[in-house]
This record gives structure tokens, C-alpha cells and sequence, in this order.
């Protein structure tokens, strides 16, 4: 049995026998790991509050036999006290969390994509943009070489007007070729901008009809590339 | 694998493996401990889980589990209907009366608003919940979901959602360090909260 430290985020636990739960993180080092943190339900436990979704932590590990870990130590690195106490900003790290978890594979090491999560969820913390699910979802499909194709016809290459977001093609069409979700040209231009080094003038868009907009098309381009409902967004309760 | 077994156990260790907290494995290891007992044994858990299924429900007033249309504390007429404690589970009311320093009634929401899962307000007891609270009898709620992610964006939702009904206190049962523990492994939230919910101690030697 081999111990190891790793820096890790939790993305989701669930109960396991009395008092024990599973938690899946994302390691920096080793991807995703499901691991025993036992005791962890008991209200004096040593883990406390350190070991739920969207906590960022050192933790400490002993290597199990089958697929389950066995967390041994758990530090906070980064407290996100905020977003613990505001559902609009739950409901976004939770689809962040969400979305990273349906794209992480068990112990393939994926450290610029924990980069990207832990600094999306600090940037909920501190300042909770309208579009940063919409910018994360976006990102995320860029990193896997599936971005939405947004600046010429999926079919023709061309930019006859009216563009439109044609999902299960994984771009736009033009009006030529035509099939497709209507988008606004000022939608395209902010998903544009994201996947074009926009991203910080993106992230400091107020919510409009706008920014709803792109999220729908980055949430639906995410959901027909992992082939799943995206759970977290849909959750009434943050409006 | 699945067809290494007869039927009957296949069944039965899949029933088993559907239960919270229970593993493949450990379905399997009952299972076959079901197996081996002698029938009266076995026979009883059958009846049990019958009579709860025939006998046993949810209190059609606070969700509690009820044998009959009412829960004990909702049929228990010394109780004080003024007064409402909003927990997730049943079993959360078993804990909370063994303190015996609740005299009031429960609302149980069977569940707590989970993101990750989905769970929102509307699969939850809540539309129950206002309804109750808007009768005039109920004048104070206790919110005392879990004091962890799940159970406190709940609570946030629910202070919200009732923060303005005329008439109504809404308070969150206070968060701070387990008794008996030592002050050194509370983790950073704990500590921070028992810190926010401080209290005056008042000295017995003070001149009043
Ligand atoms: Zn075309
Ligand atoms: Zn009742």
C-alpha cells in the first residue's frame, strides 16, 4: 500500500455504509480518483466541512487494492466561503464541477484542465460572471479539440446570413445550407470571443438575454458531445 | 457473471444490491447468508418489510413515517403547533427528539436541494412546507438540514423563500464545534462559524 499527496477538488461525493463517503476528485497529478473518507457524515469528523463538491485541498492518499483510494489527510487550500452561501453561485460551480466530471478520465492526468476548474471556481468566488459557465463549457470543449465551428458554415464554409447553431453538426450553418437553431449574431460574437483570447472582456458581461443565449448553445454543444443532460443549471432554485 | 447464479438468487441479490449503502459484494454475502439461515428466520425479514410496505406511510401532515394518517408528534395534541422544524429525513426527527428539548412539530422535506443530482425545491416537500406556514398557526421554523452543501443551500433556499412572510421567525440551527472534541482538528468552516456564533458568558462573580 503506497501513500501519496496530491492537490485535488473534489467534484462529487456519495454516502457509502454507516458514516463513510465516496468522493471523486480531481487529482492534479493522477485525474480522477474515487476514494474512502471514512467517518466523514460523523459532525466531528477530522475532515469536516474539506471533503465536499467543489472543494479545493491537499490531500494525502493511501493507494487501495481495487478502484477506491483511501483519503488519509485532507488541508483546505482555497475556502470558498462566498459561494457556500449564495445558490447562484452553487448552481454554477456545481455545472462546472458537473462538466469536468463527465470529462475526466480515472488516473489520466489532467492538470491544465484542474487549472482551468480551480480557477473557475475562484473566479465564481470572487466575482460570480454571468457567463462563466458559458465560458468554462466552451473552454472545455476547446481543450478537447471539439469547440463549436462559430465563424463559417459547418457544411460550405460560407457566412450567408442568417446564421444558425445547428447542435448535432457541432457548428453553424449558413442561411444558404440552412438546418438549425436561430442564434443571434451577438450571441456568435461572445462565443466567438471566448474561444478567440476574449475571455476576460467576456467574463465581464452583465446577464442579459445575451449571455443566456450562449450559455444555451455552449450547454447544448457540451451535452451532445458527453451524450448527458447536464443536471446542475436545470435546478430551479438560484431565480 | 450475472447468469452464474439460479434466478431466484440473481433476483434477490439485485433487490439487495439496490438498497442504500450496499455494494455488489455485500449483496451477495447476504444474500447467501439468507441462504443458509433456517426459514422462520428468513421468513420474518419477508414479513417485516411487508408489514412496513402495508402498515406504515408518510405522515400526511409533515412527512414523517406514520403508522395511520398522522405521525406520533403530529397526533401528540401537547405539542406545539406554533412552532416548526424543517429537517430532510425522517430519521433526522428520531435524532432531534432524543435531545427532548423540542416541544414543536417537523416539516421533513425528504431531501435536500442537490445540484450534482438535480434535486431541486420542486422534488422536495416545500410546496407542503408554504402551505403550512401560511396558516396562521405557524409563527416560528427552525431550519435543521444538515449542516453540510446540500443541506445548507436548502436552508438558504427556504430562509429565502419564507424571510418574508408577515409574522414568521425564521432562524437556522447554530453550526459550531462537536462536544468533546479538541479545538485544534475543527476545520477552517467550523471554526469560523463557531466564532460567528459566539456567545456573552455571563460571570457568576459580576456586580449587577
Ligand atoms: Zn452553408
Ligand atoms: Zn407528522
Amino acid at each position: 500500500m503506497s501513500l501519496y499527496r496530491d492537490v485535488a477538488i473534489v467534484l462529487r461525493t456519495h454516502k457509502f455504509g454507516e458514516a463513510d463517503r465516496v468522493v471523486v476528485l480531481l487529482t492534479r497529478q493522477r485525474g480522477k480518483v474515487r476514494a474512502v473518507a471514512k467517518g466523514v457524515r460523523r459532525t466531528g469528523s477530522k475532515f469536516g466541512s474539506r471533503l465536499e463538491p467543489g472543494s479545493h485541498v491537499q490531500v494525502q492518499l493511501h493507494e487501495g487494492r481495487g478502484e477506491l483510494d483511501l483519503v488519509t489527510q485532507a488541508e483546505t487550500i482555497e475556502p470558498h466561503h462566498r459561494t457556500r452561501q449564495d445558490l447562484q453561485r452553487l448552481a454554477r460551480a456545481a455545472a462546472l464541477l458537473e462538466a469536468v466530471e463527465q470529462f475526466a478520465q480515472d488516473r489520466e492526468p489532467t492538470p491544465r484542465v484542474f487549472d482551468m476548474l480551480a480557477g473557475g471556481l475562484r473566479t465564481i468566488e470572487e466575482r460570480d460572471p454571468a457567463m462563466i459557465t458559458a465560458a468554462f463549457y466552451l473552454k472545455l470543449l476547446a481543450r478537447e479539440g471539439v469547440a463549436p465551428q462559430l465563424d463559417g458554415c459547418i457544411d460550405c464554409g460560407g457566412t450567408g446570413t442568417p446564421l444558425s447553431w445547428a447542435v448535432e453538426a457541432g457548428g453553424v450553418r449558413c442561411g444558404g445550407c440552412g438546418g438549425g437553431r436561430a442564434v443571434s449574431d451577438a450571441a456568435l460574437s461572445v462565443a466567438r470571443a471566448v474561444l478567440n483570447g476574449g475571455l476576460n472582456a467576456v467574463l465581464d458581461l452583465p446577464e442579459d438575454a445575451t449571455t443566456h443565449e450562449v450559455e444555451a448553445l455552449a450547454v447544448s454543444a457540451l451535452e451532445a458531445h458527453v451524450e448527458r443532460r447536464m443536471r446542475a443549471l436545470r435546478v430551479a432554485s438560484a431565480g | 457473471m450475472a447468469t452464474a447464479y439460479a434466478a431466484a438468487v440473481q433476483e434477490l441479490i439485485d433487490c439487495l444490491g439496490r438498497l442504500p449503502g450496499v455494494g455488489p459484494k455485500s449483496a451477495q454475502r447476504i444474500a447467501y447468508h439468507l441462504l443458509k439461515v433456517d426459514a422462520t428466520e428468513a421468513n420474518r425479514l419477508a414479513r417485516a418489510i411487508t408489514e412496513v410496505k402495508d402498515k406504515v406511510g408518510f405522515c400526511t401532515a409533515c412527512f414523517n413515517i406514520a403508522e395511520g394518517e398522522l405521525c406520533m408528534v403530529c397526533a401528540d395534541t401537547r405539542r406545539d403547533a406554533h412552532v416548526l422544524c424543517v429537517v430532510e429525513e425522517p430519521r433526522d426527527v428520531v435524532a432531534i427528539e432524543r435531545t427532548r428539548e423540542f416541544k414543536g412539530r417537523y416539516h421533513v422535506l425528504q431531501g435536500a436541494i442537490d445540484h450534482l443530482q438535480g434535486v431541486g425545491p420542486d422534488q422536495l416537500r416545500v410546496r407542503e412546507l408554504v402551505r403550512r406556514v401560511g396558516t396562521d398557526e405557524v409563527t416560528e421554523v427552525i431550519l435543521c438540514t444538515n449542516p453540510n452543501l446540500e443541506g445548507e443551500a436548502t436552508a438558504l433556499y427556504l430562509s429565502r423563500l419564507l424571510g418574508d412572510v408577515p409574522g414568521l421567525t425564521v432562524s437556522r440551527i447554530a453550526s459550531g464545534l462537536p462536544v468533546g472534541g479538541d479545538l485544534e482538528y475543527a476545520d477552517e468552516l467550523t471554526l469560523g462559524r463557531a466564532l460567528e456564533g459566539r456567545r456573552v458568558v455571563e460571570s457568576e462573580n459580576k456586580e449587577h
